[in-house]
């Protein structure tokens, strides 16, 4: 188990540290202490390797997230685990905007509140949210799954192409070619599922309402050919 | 990008500790923003006295024998030198003339701001060296804002530096770019406003300004603001008694806030804010978009 103190450790001490973790080596586990919102906090990992982190963290934090486990005992700034490919990453407390923006893959799990743009071109990245998230959330959200037990702000979904918005909450409006969607078994079995990833037991996936593309944007009709 | 600080103290213990701390979250910023920094500093009022802070190009020219040629042209003052700054304290109800006493005497000498209270240092460099060149960790307080700036839509100059006077222990500092301003400029303009910079920032204080002498509040100019101004734009407002914060309502500009019983804090990352004392159990929040807020030492914050 290695410690890295950020009040008297470089940041680039613990992130060269994770990347230069032998594969199949025994100890990987990591603590952070003293993260006092820095930056681009555990980036770039690509290994099953376990980080804790004491404390709020800045901009990007498990940005790049590739197999790793991240948790922050705190808040998180804009942009956490943001292009995550596989992994899981989960913040304790609150996490700014565009959390999880152009995930692949892995789960992003957020027990306070998201801010705006959460998800922004989900590609992939399942994210559940135990709070509320803000406006222009999964903004062209390609795949993956956003589930959000709170509310959500302005123009959800706004010019989505195929990810799947699960809402428990209000919202406070659609965006562009956003429409309602029927909650069918198998998207309740997918929502229970990673409910249980998430570890989150005290809701029901018959509380959530679906919402998803309309595919009238993304999609090319001749008949708008001159508008071109 | 531009980095923005405030802190608004409700514990008077920590009033001498005001300039230091805002310096250090000022600090910790200098990555937002290497060009010009700026500080605005609510000190203590003296019973019907005024400040003026002023800049010149050539402060040894300009501030040498200040005083003697104030008081010739019939204006009594202290001048406090600082640097590139002075500050120039005289009897409240004399502090109208100051400006058109300069304008004859010293003509290359700028107004950085005015009021009972505030004091307006800014300069281009580090935010290390700016607040270092004006004594601001000395400097106590009840509360105060900085800035740092990324210089995007006009050159890197001491005048293009924020704080920007927006009106008597009035001022701001913008954290964003408008796109709008040189249209803006021109309707402010023809309204009789002169404008010192190509700055961006400088016209929406001037926007506010001009809001307010046409009758509006600073709550009011503000929220005309989200209609009147395009662009990205998180907006610190130091007033007389307190701070203001507004965010354009797509909200791009970040903006984290941090509160305890000693204080309401401000930065542009959560990193500013991190040293405070008792940080770790404030109450952190982000303001939401297209929302006006004030903290105020009248309305009992």
């Amino acid at each position: 188990m290695s410690v890295f103190d950020l009040s008297h450790t470089p940041l680039r001490d613990l992130n060269a540290a994770l990347h230069q973790v032998p594969e199949g080596a025994n100890d990987t586990s990591f603590t952070v202490d003293n993260p006092r919102g820095h930056h681009a906090v555990a980036v770039g990992i690509d290994r099953p390797v376990s980080v804790e982190v004491n404390g709020s963290v800045g901009y990007y934090c498990a940005g790049m997230n590739d197999g790793g486990t991240v948790t922050v005992h705190g808040s998180a700034g804009p942009g956490v685990a943001e292009n995550m490919m596989s992994g899981t990453v989960v913040i304790e407390g609150d996490a700014s905007q565009y959390a999880g923006a152009t995930g692949h893959g892995g789960l992003l799990v957020i027990k306070g509140n998201a801010a705006s743009r959460c998800g922004i071109s989900m590609k992939g990245i399942d994210i559940v949210v135990c709070g509320n998230i803000g406006h222009m959330s999964a903004f062209m959200g390609q795949s993956g799954h956003l589930v959000v037990l709170g509310d959500a702000g302005d123009a959800l979904g706004d010019s989505l192409y195929e990810a799947k918005l699960f809402v428990r909450g209000a919202v406070k409006s659609l965006g562009a070619d956003c429409i309602e969607k029927d909650m069918r078994p198998e998207h309740r079995e997918k929502l229970a599922e990673l409910l249980e990833r998430a570890g989150v037991t005290d809701v029901k996936p018959e509380e959530f309402r679906r919402y998803g593309s309309a595919r009238k944007l993304y999609n090319f009709n001749i008949d708008n050919a001159d508008a071109y | 990008m531009c980095g923005i600080v405030g802190l608004f103290l409700k514990d008077r213990s920590l009033e001498p500790q005001l300039g230091a701390l805002l310096s250090d979250m000022l600090i910790t910023m200098t990555d937002r923003g290497p060009d010009s920094a700026g500080i605005a500093i609510y000190g203590a009022a003296h019973a019907g006295r005024a400040k003026v802070t002023v800049q010149s190009p050539d402060p040894d020219t300009d501030f040498s024998g200040l005083e003697a040629a104030l008081k010739a042209a019939e204006l009594e003052a202290s001048v406090a030198v600082k640097s590139t700054h002075a500050v120039i304290e005289v009897a409240a109800d004399e502090v109208g003339r100051v400006r058109s006493v300069l304008a004859s005497i010293r003509p290359d000498i700028r107004i950085m701001g005015s009021g009972d209270r505030v004091e307006i240092f800014k300069e281009t460099g580090l935010p290390k060296d700016v607040v270092a060149r004006f004594d601001v960790p000395s400097m106590s307080g009840t509360h105060g804002i900085g800035h740092t700036r990324m210089a995007t839509e006009s050159a890197v100059t001491t005048l293009g530096a924020h704080p920007f006077s927006t009106g008597a222990d009035q001022c701001l500092v913008h954290n964003g770019s408008l796109s709008n301003h040189n249209n803006l400029r021109r309707e402010l303009v023809r309204a009789g406003i002169e404008f010192e910079t190509q700055n961006d920032s400088e016209v929406a204080a001037a926007y506010i300004t001009a809001e307010m002498a046409g009758g509006k509040n600073l709550g009011q100019a503000l929220t005309s603001a989200l209609d009147d101004l395009d662009g990205f734009f998180t907006f610190v407002v130091g007033t007389k008694s307190g701070f203001g914060v507004v965010r354009d309502p797509i909200a791009c500009k970040p903006a984290v806030m941090a509160e305890t019983d000693q204080y309401v804090a401000f930065g542009s990352e959560y990193r500013a804010l991190a040293s405070l004392p008792g940080i770790e159990t404030a109450r952190v929040w982000e303001p939401e978009p297209a929302t006006v807020y004030f903290w105020d030492h009248e309305n009992a914050a």
